[in-house]
């Protein structure tokens, strides 16, 4: 079995903060695991600016954020495995990984940090009644689709929701030529920030339908069209506000849930409030030596957050291996 | 060239009696509008293997259903498909429910099924402490249990395939002639000649025997809605829990499935339109309702997908109806298989072999059958040194496209170079899981639409959800034309 002094779960900003400041701070087997391609996590689809005003003092689009991160892990030599999924980890700090190069991995860790990040609420959480056509995506699905793959998920365009990715590919659909008809938000309020509102929406005249929802889905192969409707205080449609409009494609931007499938495994204790790992101001889990940062323990407005969150996350585990150590 | 059988209908019943076929030396063909098999009744169904205890006694439904259960666990051996025999239960909640089970328990003592027993209130919850705290008594079978159906179907018509069925996709039958004994079924594109024809079209079995002028009965759809759950609730339960039947069905079950999710459904609504696999908010409230009464602790935030199947309802009727058409005694009728006619599927085949065997049609064994059909390993289902020596002969195996159900790139390959290849984002999903699971694809529909546009040589813009114009993009974005006429 291989060893580390930490495992790092997650190549995105979180994972490169945490790895970083743990060599900051001394530790020198450092071990990255990451499941796509390339560090980066999510910010490599995120080609828009406004990352890093806090972080940086500049206004940086995605891959740019993670590309200055990127860096410093290669200039600190802080080992890295792409193209690997971490199948299990244990209370023991055993992680199990596979990927192509070397089958199953299996590595003993001082110390672990989960950087898992977070994943869309879909259509299926959401039981948005009606049919089962293609054209209903997650807005991340849609930005992959359109920013890294340079294929549209459709030209009429309904987005429910008004998460930040929504409004962001609201904007960026309509750049690349759709007509992005509308973004409906059920409650009274946007639920991104309202640089995104103001930069993705009233600047290019889509409407933000307020109090309103998308209560069926039309279309048997391909979505025809979707039943919005406006709602009382109790979120509940209101029937004769009932509206059919059009569309080729459903974007669904209604949420991000922080990924705990590993963390649950090992036992680790959830906050059913928030989806994370209850964690103490050090970003220790239920389980000692194992810490959490960015996403994964609550979804983050701002990428500066994550990584100042996981600078905290990287040093206490530093000191949980170190002092063990010592 | 003239089959010797045509078998329109490529669901649950279909499949299997292709396969029954397939032991003789026949030319058999087996058609379906659809682009994959199983795309009917089959794909959205309970996925239950009934004990056997509800059919009246005497009918075809008893006689298949009985026998049905007993032939599950030697065939799905055979077809290497996921079945459990978890046991079900039927709940009483109240003095006149335990009456109707005491009868359900005598009608399964005439059907000849196995080991009933009545339980009371202690026994139900010992076994199943997740049911409500009221429940009187259950009815307890412990031949029902669980499978896959699709994988089912599958396993049967790639099996049939192996054997030398010829399988005809995307190909509606619009019209049937018959010309000198010989059926010409015009489908979209050709036509097929045959000497015998299965009608095993499920919801459609009406119109297809109208074709041949035979018009004795029809089809009404019976949708049922469904919730699927995550797999953090797939172990409430650990048997098939159903309510006392009413009228109109079997009332609400819920089930863990073969894959370890929980699912909730189905209600019971007669429709008209045999397309509609619409939900609805009502029809959703009211499953997630009755599944709750017995089953208080689901925890319905957890739902992952919810979808909508039809069960092919004879009107005026409640028995399966097999058998040669008055019309024409080589047009044979499998129709009107609701409830239990996936646990029924492998005896209705060996009746219908029976059945052609009287009519005359000659049936030699064939030396060469294999009734041994096998699917590629999944990644989940090998152990460590398996994952290894996989990975180490085709690395694509070591590469998780689907994070939530881990599946990996060579699952996806494999099962589009299979025997009955995907074509489809949801025949990926319906062979290996992916996109099946918590995100449902999210995460991994784009790399799934890569590799059947890779795999199939098709254009990305050309790949669809289940066929049709069900396409899942809309073309590329802008191209930028630099003054060398190249494009970024």
């Amino acid at each position: 079995m291989k060893q580390a002094d930490i495992v790092v779960i997650g190549g995105g900003p979180a994972g490169m903060a945490a790895a970083l400041e743990a060599r900051r701070r001394g530790v020198e087997n450092i071990l990255i695991i990451e499941r796509d391609k390339e560090l980066g996590g999510i910010l490599q689809q995120c080609i828009h600016n406004g990352f890093g005003l806090h972080i940086f003092k500049e206004e940086l689009t995605g891959p740019e954020y993670a590309w200055r991160f990127i860096e410093q892990i290669k200039k600190e030599n802080i080992d890295y495995l792409l193209d690997t999924m971490v199948l299990s980890i244990t209370p023991d700090k055993i992680v199990t990984a596979a990927n192509s190069t070397e089958g199953l991995v299996r590595i003993k860790a001082g110390a672990i940090v989960l950087s898992m990040g977070c994943r869309e609420r879909t259509r299926g959480s959401l039981n948005i009644p009606g049919t089962r056509p293609a054209g209903i995506l997650t807005a991340g699905a849609a930005q992959r689709f359109v920013n890294m793959e340079g294929y549209m998920p459709g030209k009429k365009i309904v987005i429910l929701g008004s998460g930040d990715i929504g409004m962001i590919m609201a904007r960026r659909l309509t750049l690349e030529g759709a007509e992005v008809k509308m973004v409906c938000e059920i409650m009274p309020y946007t639920k991104g920030l309202i640089r995104n509102k103001v930069q993705c929406l009233d600047d290019f005249g889509i409407p933000l339908k307020l109090n309103c929802t998308v209560v069926e889905i039309h279309g048997k192969e391909r979505l025809e069209g979707v039943t919005i409707a406006k709602v009382d205080e109790d979120r509940k449609p209101i029937p004769e506000t009932m509206e059919y409009v059009e569309c080729d494609t459903l974007l669904l931007s209604v949420g991000l849930i922080p990924e705990n499938e590993l963390s649950r495994e090992a036992g680790i204790k959830i906050d059913p409030s928030t989806g994370g790992p209850f964690v103490s101001k050090t970003m220790e889990t239920s389980i000692q030596g194992i810490f959490a940062c960015g996403n994964v323990v609550h979804v983050h407005d701002l990428v500066d957050n994550v990584t100042l969150e996981s600078y905290i996350a990287g040093r206490a585990a530093a000191e949980y291996v170190l002092g063990g150590k010592n | 060239m003239i089959y010797d059988v045509v078998i329109v209908g490529a669901g649950v019943t279909g499949a299997f009696i292709a396969r029954e076929l397939s032991r003789y030396q026949l030319n058999v063909c087996l058609v379906d509008r659809a682009e994959d098999v199983a795309m009917g009744s089959s794909k959205a169904n309970s996925g239950i293997v009934h004990a056997g205890y509800d059919p009246v006694p005497g009918s075809l439904k008893a006689r298949f259903n009985v026998r049905g259960n007993q032939l599950m666990e030697s065939v799905c051996r055979e077809l290497d498909v996921p079945f459990k025999r978890t046991g079900s239960l039927v709940l009483a909640f109240d003095a006149e429910d335990m009456r109707k089970l005491q009868d359900i328990y005598e009608r399964g003592l005439k059907n000849g099924v196995p080991d009933l027993e009545i339980w009371d209130a202690t026994q139900v919850k010992k076994a199943e402490p997740a049911v409500a705290d009221n429940v009187s008594g259950a009815l307890y079978a412990p031949t029902g249990g669980i499978v896959c159906p699709y994988e089912l179907t599958l396993g049967a018509a790639e099996n049939a395939v192996e054997n030398g069925v010829v399988l005809k996709l995307g190909c509606e039958i619009k019209s049937i002639e018959f010309k000198n004994g010989i059926f010409l079924l015009h489908g979209s594109g050709e036509v097929l000649e045959g000497r015998y024809v299965i009608n095993a079209a499920g919801v459609y079995a009406d119109r297809i025997s109208a074709m041949v002028g035979d018009d004795s009965f029809s089809i009404i759809p019976r949708k049922g809605e469904y919730l699927l759950m995550d797999k953090n609730q797939g172990s409430l339960v650990n048997r098939v829990i159903f309510q006392t039947p009413s009228r109109m069905g079997k009332g609400v079950l819920v089930s863990p499935t073969v894959d370890g999710n929980l699912l909730v459904g189905p209600n019971a609504v007669d429709i008209q339109d045999k397309e509609d696999l619409s939900t609805s908010k009502e029809g959703l409230n009211q499953v997630k309702e009755s599944a709750l009464r017995s089953v208080p602790g689901i925890d319905m935030s957890e739902v992952i997908t919810s979808f909508a199947g039809l069960r092919a309802k004879v009107v005026d009727g409640d028995d399966f109806i097999i058998g040669p058409s008055s019309k024409n005694d080589h047009f044979i009728n499998v129709a009107g298989i609701d409830s239990p006619g996936l646990t029924s599927a492998p005896a209705i085949a060996e009746h219908v072999i029976d059945i052609l065997g009287t009519l005359g049609l000659e049936m030699k064994e064939k030396e060469s059958f294999n009734p041994v059909r096998r699917r590629p390993r999944r990644f989940t289902e090998m152990s460590e040194a398996e994952i290894n020596e996989r990975i180490r002969t085709n690395p694509a195996y070591g590469r998780i496209i689907c994070r939530c159900e881990k599946v990996s790139e060579g699952e996806i390959i494999d099962c589009i170079r299979s025997t009955i290849g995907a074509r489809t984002l949801d025949g990926v999903k319906r062979r290996v899981r992916a996109g099946m699971g918590r995100c449902q694809g999210g995460f991994c529909a784009p790399r799934v639409v890569e590799i059947l546009s890779r795999e199939l040589q098709i254009p990305m813009e050309t790949v669809t959800k289940r066929g049709g114009d069900s396409r899942i993009l809309m073309g590329k974005i802008k191209q930028q034309e630099f003054t060398d006429g190249s494009d970024v």
